[in-house]
């Protein structure tokens, strides 16, 4: 296993440099093929390690790679860890990554730069498995800062376009906010366990329950601070409530990007290092709690402006916020396992919804605005059908107790564990976790309904004009049309109605290969694996490497009948309210959105959670700035410094004159003589 | 090394190679004094592979006696055998620099630089406190000259402004230390290193120095002479002032002001903690809104040379090592820095970051090292930058969070701040005819440029290199400082059994029984 890993990490880094300083040199096949090559390697010997785990045959391994940094008593090394928890992440991360990398074969190929994309690509997924793989927290933080250049630079691909480059700075600065809070709780891990490395860390942590430690001249309990540092970074790139504004604007990325990133690997990181840190969590009640609110409220608030949004990348976006609300609250109540499970499954339906946006977008041109979409169904089935079995899992579609789709194991078990839990953050969580299902049903319905069912009504789209009529220039400004247009004029749809002569074509084979591939997984992954994951007596599965709470497992399979039912009944509400809505009476939608005026515009846009921190932060600190630098530093600083003492002594001018004449060697050579002098003669003196 | 007196050989190569610079054409300048610095480079790497590493404190020492207790007495500990490994290392890329650009007075100009190196290693090497003195501040010399007879067009100004802050300080420093000598009777530095003066002398004495070495550092508020001198200096004056001048202040405090003077060292570190927040927090802001790439640059030197003074004034060996790697690797980053933006200064001869943008279209390698300098400025793990960031901020953390909390918020304006010069000059689209036209790095360049790169991953990836040889040096000044060393804010009190944290207690052992 120590070679194979080694390979599943390094392979890509590999591929990543060699495709990045090739470029436009090696050429674009042969820079897909050495990425793509690399990341179907790393995929192949990633599912021995995970079914080794699953088979119970494989044990914790630790492989040493270098030495890193030995300062006194912190130190720490580059290694590669391995144990159950990691095995489920590698088998996550290399099969996405290498299913985007096939599928962006197809997406990327009309664009100049696609050398540079894939490079970008493997990079990605060459951080990520650092990250996975980390044995210290340093090394993780690695990974964390890895990850977000990756998402740095694929957000910004398309770097001509502003609002491009604009995201991708927001994504960075936002989640620099988040890796203060974990670099601060790196800090406080170290000065009281003396260590980073996690292990150690982790089995020291329970003993340290009940300590104190000092905090910005207070004291507080010490798990609970220094859980709430790295929670921060873990709100921070998990795009939890309050961190979350980068994450929407991320959908400036190329869709493959979104489908690996921002959907099923990295802002997944935030969740696994809860996951991996459980018993420090599970040391510090607070901090736990503070989790399952902050999952809560996000999965809740994220839903809601799920609901209304008309770019179809932007619905999945706060879908996947949302969903990540669900994996902490989970972690937050102390069903780790079902964390995992979580994010486990929602990473394949949450590619493949992401990878199926995308061939909706290519079929129409670029358009990512559903109002001009409808009746696609016919078109691009294949999409379509891949499409429906991501929303059947996304909504958790099943039976109790007998069979569903993916989405159906993990998320009910999330909100029965919550219920279980029996606490009021756990309660408080239920209660949100079932008014999200029910607009996660009504939003994915929603966007199936108006991208496949009704009638065509692509005329209205200046994109598809643009095709129709042979104009092939992007208007990189449209993305935003939805939002800078008025709400409510937005629902006047039925004006554009009309395929203005448009044939829109199913993607290729190499872009429905993921998908076909990954509605398996949709369909599939909960039903084949939930056992292992969330069952009773699986905590042999996990082997230790998280917290693993067998009561709360029983109080899961106790909980009342109408508990269990409930994800269910939403889900086939808000299934047909998605249907009244954009089906039956169109009409009806802008009647409410009407109806809720106000709040409906609040929601639309976001919770005004940008306007605000624009004028909270970004203008504060432009204008800090310029006050710093025009008053401070030229006004006073240098007037009563530098600029009063040049007036005060007259001669400076003159002074200055002569170096820039021919006096300059006597100068130096009086100034070095002089010095020498008057130290001689002070000490012979 | 068998009593080759191989630091003298590595100031005398440069400064007969300076002499010789003046009389000769400009051809054979530059190529004398690329000869010279690569020479200097060789005897650096020497240096350092006859170094031992965890041998003997104080290495390669020579002496000559001159007269009255002053002596020319050179030797290195591993502290300073990096920083001069830094200096040699930076020279020819400076040359390099300097190649086309400069086309008036070359002779002259490279003999500046080639004084400018020799003074450099002196000023790490020397071990009589006058000797120091004398490296110390002659540097000032070549470097007014430089900044004021090839920098642009306020140069004037600029030459006077670093002039003026810088020797204001320096004056009283050499007070300072001719009472120092008086009283301990040596001018040896290590021997004032363990001398204990009186601590009620201690402070002011403290002050003396740090008035010098605060300037140089810069410190925030002594810091404006900084950008004035970067934005007016032709590049490898920016190159060789960021990179190696501004470390002369972090090596002051950490050879003279810490182990001379522990006590009042303590003493002062509120006040040294108080100056490094401001200055992140100020000069990242004002980096933010400037308009001159130089500048920019210019201000966040002076946010993380206040990383360095709060690693320093941490009084552990994280913190000292931390600052430490922060001084390396400032120096080969913002030293690469000013060398991207010499680049393309030399293309379109303007500074203004809006007359850029979209040269990643036509510029596409540069863009990429540019990233990774960029990046490393940011202290993104695996680069140089962030070993000694994370180090400074972990040492300083055991003592005071609040400082801890204000300073690790120039990650976030440092994100902010060079990831909104990135965009403006690499992203976007092109605006201008002219800087679109631009051509890519071409293979004088990439010989610059890459070294520093690969310097700087090496750093980031396997930075045992450099601890490893100040490993002993570092230890011994903690030991020094560890009867003065202030006591953390931050320490950990064990079960003050509370009911409430008994049942915490409890709910532990349930989950531990769990699993």
């Amino acid at each position: 296993m120590s070679s194979s890993i080694l390979i599943i990490v390094f392979l890509p880094l590999a591929a990543a440099i060699i495709a990045g300083l090739g470029n436009k040199q090696l050429g674009n096949v042969p820079a897909k093929v050495i990425t793509t090559g690399a990341l179907f390697i790393a995929c192949a010997l990633s599912w021995p390690i995970f079914l080794g785990f699953l088979s119970g045959s494989a044990e914790e391994t630790v492989v040493p790679v270098l030495k890193w940094v030995a300062s006194g008593t912190l130190t720490f090394d580059w290694a590669l860890r391995v144990d159950t928890l990691t095995a489920v992440m590698l088998v996550v991360v290399t099969s996405v990554s290498a299913l985007v990398h096939l599928y962006s074969w197809g997406y990327m190929s009309e664009e100049p730069d696609q050398p540079r994309f894939f490079a970008y690509l493997s990079l990605f997924t060459f951080a990520m498995l650092m990250l996975v793989t980390a044995d210290n927290l340093v090394q993780m933080f690695f990974g964390w800062e890895g990850v977000g250049l990756a998402s740095y630079l694929l957000i910004g691909f398309w770097f001509r376009k502003p609002s491009a480059s604009a995201a991708a700075i927001k994504a960075f600065v936002v989640n620099r906010v988040g890796d203060l809070g974990f670099m601060l709780g790196i800090f406080g891990t170290f000065l009281v366990f003396g260590t980073v490395s996690i292990p150690e860390i982790l089995s020291a942590a329970p003993g340290m329950a009940g300590s104190t430690i000092g905090f910005l001249g207070m004291r507080f309990e010490t798990m609970t601070i220094l859980c709430l540092l790295l929670f921060i970074g873990a709100m921070g790139k998990s795009a939890q409530l309050g961190l979350h504004t980068w994450l929407p604007d991320a959908m400036e990325g190329p869709t493959p990007v979104s489908a690996l990133i921002h959907a099923a690997t990295m802002v997944t990181a935030g969740v696994f290092m809860v996951c991996r840190l459980s018993p420090m969590f599970e040391a510090s009640p607070t901090a736990a709690a503070f989790v399952t609110v902050i999952g809560a409220a996000t999965c809740f608030f994220a839903a809601t402006i799920g609901c209304t949004q008309w770019d179809i990348k932007r619905v999945i976006a706060y879908s996947t916020c949302s969903q990540l609300g669900y994996m902490f609250f989970a972690a937050g109540v102390g069903a780790y396992g079902a964390a995992m499970f979580h994010l486990f499954t929602h990473a394949f339906f949450k590619a493949l919804l992401f990878l199926g946006a995308g061939s909706v977008i290519h079929a129409m041109h670029h358009e990512q605005d559903m109002r001009f979409y409808g009746d696609l169904r016919k078109h691009i089935p294949t999409t379509f059908w891949a499409m429906t079995a991501g929303t059947l899992a996304i909504t958790g579609v099943g039976i109790a107790g007998l069979v569903g789709f993916a989405g159906f194991y993990s998320k009910d078990a999330i909100l029965e564990a919550a219920f279980g839990a029996g606490s009021a953050s756990g309660n408080f969580a239920f209660w949100m976790g079932i008014f999200a299902a029910l607009m996660t049903s009504f939003y994915s319905w929603r966007l199936v309904f108006l991208t496949f069912f009704g009638k065509p009504r692509w005329a209205g789209s200046e994109h598809i004009q643009h095709a129709v009529h042979g104009d092939h220039h992007d208007h990189p400004d449209e993305e935003d049309s939805g939002e800078h247009t008025d709400a409510h004029s937005a629902h006047g749809a039925a004006a554009h109605e009309g395929t203005a002569g448009y044939h829109p074509h199913e993607s290729p084979w190499v872009m429905l290969v993921p998908l076909i591939v990954l509605s398996i997984g949709a369909v599939a992954a909960g039903f084949v694996f939930h056992h292992e994951f969330i069952s009773e007596g699986t905590g042999e599965f996990w082997k230790g490497s998280l917290v693993f709470d067998e009561h709360l497992i029983h109080a899961m399979h106790e909980v009342p009948t109408w508990v269990k039912w409930a994800p269910f009944t939403v889900m086939a509400l808000g299934l047909l309210t998605a249907w009244y809505g954009y089906i039956k009476n169109t009409s009806f939608p802008a009647a409410v959105a009407e109806q809720l005026g106000p709040v409906y515009t609040f929601v639309y846009r976001k919770w005004m959670f940008d306007e605000l921190y624009h004028y909270m932060f970004v203008v504060p600190a432009f204008w800090i700035g310029k006050v710093f630098w025009k008053v401070l530093d030229i006004g006073v600083i240098d007037r009563f410094g530098p600029d009063g003492a040049a007036w005060a002594v007259a001669k400076g001018s003159t002074y200055a004159q002569k170096v820039q004449s021919g006096y300059l060697y006597s100068y130096a050579l009086i100034m070095l003589l002089g010095l020498v002098g008057a130290i001689s003669w002070v000490i012979a003196g | 090394m068998g009593g080759f007196p191989i630091l003298s050989v590595m100031l005398l190569v440069p400064l007969a190679a300076a002499v010789a610079c003046l009389f000769l054409e400009a051809k054979a300048a530059r190529n004398l004094a690329l000869i010279a610095t690569l020479v200097d480079l060789a005897l650096g790497i020497v240096l350092w592979l006859n170094f031992d590493v965890g041998g003997a404190q104080w290495q390669f020492t020579e002496r000559l006696e001159l007269f009255s207790g002053f002596s020319y007495a050179l030797g290195i500990d591993g502290i300073a055998l990096l920083l001069i490994e830094l200096s040699v290392f930076l020279m020819p890329i400076c040359i390099g620099a300097s190649w086309n650009s400069i086309d008036k007075r070359v002779g002259e100009y490279m003999g500046a630089f080639l004084l400018m190196e020799t003074l450099m290693i002196g000023v790490f090497a020397a071990q009589d406190i006058f000797l120091f003195y004398m490296f110390f501040e002659a540097g000032l010399i070549p470097m007014y000259l430089i900044i004021g007879i090839w920098g642009g067009q306020d140069r004037i100004y600029a030459a006077y402004k670093f002039f003026l802050y810088t020797l204001l300080g320096s004056v009283l420093m050499l007070v300072a230390m001719l009472y120092m000598v008086n009283v301990a009777g040596t001018t040896d530095v290590p021997t004032l290193m363990a001398y204990n003066f009186d601590p009620s002398v201690q402070t002011w004495l403290w002050l003396a120095f740090f008035a010098s070495f605060a300037v140089k550092m810069p410190m925030w508020p002594v810091h404006t002479w900084l950008p004035a001198a970067h934005v007016q200096a032709p590049t490898a004056g920016s190159v060789i002032l960021a990179g190696v001048l501004l470390k002369m202040g972090g090596y002051g405090f950490i050879r003279f002001s810490l182990p001379m003077f522990p006590e009042a060292s303590a003493g002062f570190a509120p006040l040294i903690w108080g100056l490094s927040m401001a200055a992140v927090v100020i000069t990242s802001l004002i980096a933010l809104v400037q308009h001159d790439m130089k500048k920019l640059i210019a201000y966040s030197s002076v946010a993380h040379m206040a990383i360095v003074t709060i690693g320093l004034f941490a009084f552990n060996q994280q913190g000292l090592e931390g600052s430490m790697m922060v001084m390396l690797s400032h120096g080969l980053v913002s030293g690469a820095l000013f060398l991207c933006v010499g680049i393309i200064y030399d293309r379109l001869h303007t500074r203004e970051i809006d007359r850029y943008g979209g040269l990643a279209i036509n510029m596409p390698r540069y863009a990429l090292f540019f990233l990774l300098f960029t990046m490393a400025s940011i202290g993104l793990p695996g680069t140089s930058g962030f070993v000694g960031e994370f180090l400074s901020l972990a040492g300083i953390y055991e003592v005071s969070t609040w400082t801890t909390l204000i300073c690790a918020t120039g990650i976030i304006l440092g994100a902010a701040y060079m990831l909104y010069l990135y965009r403006r000059v690499v992203f976007g689209e092109q605006k201008n005819a002219d800087a679109a036209a631009m051509a890519d790095l071409d293979v004088r360049e990439y010989l610059m440029v890459v070294p520093l790169a690969l310097a700087v991953l090496w750093m980031g990836i396997y930075p045992e290199s450099f601890i490893a040889p100040m490993r002993g040096d570092i230890a011994a000044l903690e030991a020094r400082l560890a009867s003065a060393a202030p006591e953390g804010d931050s320490k950990v009190a064990m079960g003050a059994a509370t009911s409430k944290d008994t049942s915490a207690h409890e709910d532990n052992a349930a989950h531990e029984g769990a699993h």
